[in-house]
């Protein structure tokens, strides 16, 4: 459901986009171009940083949030998709400062070390676990292999999330 | 019970877990992309789509027009701003031919990505719509894209050279002339092998981004950018631009990887500054990934003649070796100087006479710069002389396992002066040599290839090993002097205790992913005696820590890690003259452990450090002429380069009918002297074994003969994805380096090093049976099955 155009965007000369989406439990209503993509939406509507982008193909994964629970590369989706959807960004994984378990197996198996992809690589795995909780060592490195990282040799991601998967 | 029985066992050594890390896993963690700055303006820049074109004409005027464009320039608009052209700060030869290069090219784009002309707008999406209503007239030159082609001067890139050749450096060693002539005439084998290292991507996750803010009165500039070196960007900004460098400020936030490539002083955070000085605004740039590809350093680009020559027991006898290598349009910071860091190791870790001859010339051509890229040189240098091992081990019939024990530097041959006169501290090759068969089960394997790879056979199994070792740690200050490096090579650390025994330890080194944060508070703890918890590491501010230079080279622990260990015990002495004093004893007669000054033989005359450094805050009772408080500053030269090593042993199988190359096992032997934080160790071997295993089998920059990079973007570029690569199976010795007191060497690149050539031995080893000899990087299934053709139609 698009909501009505009104007025116009400044230099694009688009029309806007109301929309309204619930980010890590709050109800956000925003008007947005047409062309905005969820990634933008986030990072610069609603200030939520976390999620990185690292690429313009949806090659890395860097941006990889939660839509209705599911991970999406959320440089695939435009804002006024998510319209009238849930979104879960890395801000929206922690519990009353107490870090998801996937956030702290990754810290316990040091799985991460820029951590640039760090947030899409903990979105990636968390929606994996939830779809195979008991994964081979097999289905994480395949199961992950929308998401890049160039520091770890993935050796200590893979081991982050078997750890999470047994915990 | 004495003090001694309670002090804890130290922290050094541990596995305590990153302190960095919940911030970057809750989100928290600010990049310089996420800064929010109000009021600034976006900057996009209008690249070259020619890899080498003369400039005719630019007209901004329509892009300037458009709604939210706040100006737009083209690069002779610009011209005036620069007090000098960009940095290069590595004239490894006194007549180095060096091209003036701008921020914006005015006459000449030397390659495709080359910025042309930029736009200042009110958003990022208004800057970049923007660059499409810039007209720029080109008149397209022909591209220099091969080497060799390069060298010939058929086409000559910067006029005013009259050569694409830029400089050639020789190593000559002093009285051996004639040697290595001699050695080749009188040899029981010779190799002559020619290598390509191809050019690679970096590919940091995150994409270089810079925020730009004048303060609004005094002409005060603060540089937020994704870099490497906040300190080097400093002093190079400021005389690039005529800023009065105690006017600049440069702060490296969260950065998201560099590999060497955010070791560089870029036209970007140059015309940010420039720019936010001309509108008095702050202005911002942000990289996109097809963008980084382009315009962002490239690493590698050589071609390596190598040439061995051995007595008939394979005892190397003489080196000899010729480097082309491929600056790119331009010298970027360090360009030039990166394969002469590699020019000292092409003997590898064996012991040869004093017949060595290395020869390098840089050469320019239409394309990306290149610069330092994990290893910087010392990788080149290194896949040469491993896979020229293997190369005479076949010759000769013998393992190549065995060729390299015939040849080790023996331990008890440390410290060793080698044939260039440089010392290597310490290092027991064979020992990593013999534990990584072990634990690779290297016999078994070679057993298990005698009934696997029979004739006919398409799935073949293959083993290959390297056995590296590094210079890094850079570096003493005169051997840079040496080499015409325009700095040095030296770490500033200061100690600070707070009047709560609380420690702040600010330090020149500037991490981007290697946990800095967690091993410095280690090194204090344990000298200081408290917990790392009360110690904060303050880093990559030049506001905070105003002496520095920076991370890269493997440098930050054994430069940097031990000029914070020397603060320590330089804050210990002074805290000792107050101990001394209030105890009413002589210094000498106290012990200084667990966090706290006892008088020898009088356990129960005790005073800790936090009593201290509260004493040293009032100065209510210290010794006569003892300053207040209790802080010191080091800045530590190394005497010496730091010498890590290991062995790497890397099992494949090949396919013979599709060319795909599957990593069975890698195991990866290291020394790095003393760890500070094994975990911390271990990541960063198995990141950097990764690099190298993709350099060997996925990453090469593809460029057309029109000098257009085919392969920009992450789609296009293989960075190996997780279901990509093996898990690593990891091996240490332990062999401190003498040189410092913490007896740490670096382990950055060490991983990098030894992977590409123990995987390529191993491919090769695989299809030895079928004739294969070599084969270009990457071991791609297209170039496999190619080279098995070619060696199968050479044996027809």
């Amino acid at each position: 459901m698009m909501g009505s155009a009104t007025g116009g965007s400044g230099s694009e000369g688009g029309s806007l986009v109301k929309i309204s989406v619930t980010v890590n439990g709050t109800a956000h209503e925003s008007d947005v171009e047409p062309r905005t993509l969820l990634v933008h939406y986030v990072r610069e509507v609603l200030g939520l940083t976390g999620t990185n982008i690292g690429c313009d193909t949806s090659s890395c994964g860097a941006c990889s949030v939660h839509l209705n629970g599911e991970a999406v590369k959320s440089c695939t989706v435009l804002a006024a998709q998510a319209d009238g959807q849930s979104v879960t960004t890395i801000e929206g994984m922690a519990t009353d400062g107490v870090m998801h378990p996937m956030q702290q197996a990754f810290m316990e198996n040091h799985g991460l070390q820029c951590g640039y992809c760090t947030p899409g690589m903990v979105m990636a795995a968390t929606s994996l676990l939830q779809e195979n909780p008991n994964p081979t060592e097999e289905e994480v490195r395949i199961g992950l292999e929308g998401n890049l990282c160039r520091c770890t040799g993935y050796h200590n991601i893979v081991k982050s999330v078997l750890a999470a998967a047994a915990k | 019970m004495t003090v001694t029985d309670d002090r804890p066992a130290s922290v050094l050594g541990t596995r305590l877990l990153r302190r960095e890390d919940p911030a970057l896993l809750t989100g928290e963690a600010k990049y310089a992309n996420d800064l929010n700055i109000p009021g600034a303006l976006h900057l996009a820049v209008l690249r070259s789509p020619y890899a080498h074109a003369k400039i005719l004409s630019v007209d901004v005027s329509a892009a300037a027009e458009l709604p939210g464009v706040v100006a737009a320039y083209s690069g002779a608009d610009l011209a005036g701003l620069w007090a000098s052209p960009m940095p290069s700060a590595w004239a490894v030869t006194t007549d180095m031919k060096n091209p003036a290069h701008y921020p914006l090219a005015s006459t000449k784009a030397c390659y495709v990505g080359d910025g042309v002309a930029c736009v200042l707008a009110t958003s990022e999406t208004i800057a970049r719509d923007a660059l499409e209503l810039i007209d720029v007239q080109y008149e397209p030159l022909p591209a220099v894209v091969d080497l060799e082609d390069a060298l010939s001067d058929r086409v000559v890139i910067h006029d005013e050279l009259g050569t694409n050749s830029s400089y050639t450096w020789d190593l000559k060693i002093e009285g051996t002339e004639g040697q290595v002539a001699q050695a080749f005439a009188d040899a029981a084998y010779t190799v002559s092998e020619r290598f390509i290292q191809q050019r690679l991507i970096p590919m940091a996750m995150e994409p270089r981004a810079i925020v730009a803010v004048p303060q609004p009165f005094g002409g005060d500039m603060t540089l937020y950018s994704s870099t490497q070196i906040p300190h080097i960007l400093k002093v190079m900004t400021a005389l690039t631009l005529g800023i009065p460098e105690h006017q600049m400020r440069v702060v490296a936030p969260a950065v998201g990887g560099g590999f060497g490539s955010k070791l560089d002083v870029y036209a970007e955070e140059l015309l940010c500054v420039a720019l936010a000085r001309k509108h008095k605004v702050p202005v911002r740039w942000n990289e996109e990934r097809g963008e980084n590809a382009v315009a962002t350093i490239h690493g590698r680009g050589q071609i390596q003649y190598v040439e061995l020559a051995a007595d008939a027991t394979g005892k190397l006898t003489a080196v000899r070796v010729r480097i082309v290598a491929d600056m790119g349009g331009y010298q970027q910071l360090i360009t030039a100087g990166i394969p002469i860091l590699g020019a000292f190791l092409y003997a590898g870790v064996y012991d040869i006479p004093h017949a060595y001859d290395f020869s390098c010339t840089g050469v320019y051509t239409t394309l990306t710069p290149t610069d330092a890229y994990r290893g910087a040189g010392r990788p080149e240098a290194t896949y040469a002389i491993e896979r020229a091992m293997d190369v005479l081990a076949d010759q000769m019939g013998i393992d190549p396992m065995d060729l390299r024990k015939r040849n080790f530097i023996a331990k008890e041959q440390f410290p060793y002066t080698a044939f260039t006169g440089l010392v290597y501290d310490s290092g027991d090759y064979l020992k990593a040599a013999e534990l990584a068969a072990e634990m690779a089960d290297y016999t078994g394997i070679r057993a298990k290839q005698t009934t696997q790879n029979v004739p006919g056979a398409t799935k073949r199994i293959g083993i290959g090993q390297a056995s590296y070792f590094e210079m890094c740690g850079l570096a003493p200050s005169r051997v840079l002097a040496s080499l015409n490096y325009s700095a040095g090579g030296w770490e500033s650390a200061t100690v600070r205790v707070l009047p709560t025994n609380k420690v702040q330890v600010v330090s020149g080194t500037a991490p981007h992913g290697q946990g800095h944060e967690t091993a410095w508070s280690m090194i204090v703890a344990d000298r200081l005696g408290i917990s790392p918890d009360d110690v904060d590491v303050l880093h990559s501010d030049t506001a905070i820590a105003p002496l520095g230079l920076d991370t890269y080279g493997s440098r930050s622990l054994p430069v940097g890690g031990v000029a914070i260990a020397m603060a320590c015990d330089k804050v210990i002495d002074k805290a000792k003259k107050i101990a001394a004093h209030q105890l009413e004893a002589n210094e000498d007669d106290l012990d200084f452990a667990g966090g706290s000054f006892t008088v020898k033989g009088s356990p129960d005359r005790t005073m800790p450090l936090a009593a201290i450094a509260f004493e040293a805050f009032t100065a209510h009772n210290l010794p006569d002429g003892l300053e207040p408080n209790l802080e010191a500053q080091v800045t530590y030269d190394p005497p010496n380069f730091s010498w890590p090593f290991g062995t790497h042993i890397c099992t494949v199988e090949v396919d013979t009918e599709t060319g795909n190359v599957e990593v069975l096992q890698y195991v990866a032997v290291d020394d790095c002297g003393n760890q500070v934080n094994p975990l911390i160790v271990e990541g960063q071997v198995h990141g950097g074994v990764v690099q190298g295993l993709a350099q060997a089998l996925y990453e090469e920059a593809v460029y057309d003969t029109d000098g257009n990079l085919k392969n920009a973007s992450l789609a296009e570029y293989l960075v190996p994805a997780a279901s990509d690569v093996p898990n690593i199976t990891l091996g240490h010795t332990i062999t401190p380096s003498p040189t410092n007191p913490l007896g740490v060497k670096g382990i950055g690149e060490a991983g990098t090093i030894g992977a590409a050539p123990a995987v390529m031995n191993a491919v090769i080893d695989a299809l030895s049976g079928l004739g294969v000899t070599d084969m270009p990087m990457p071991a791609s299934p297209h170039n496999v099955w190619k080279a098995i053709q070619a060696a199968q139609g050479a044996s027809k």
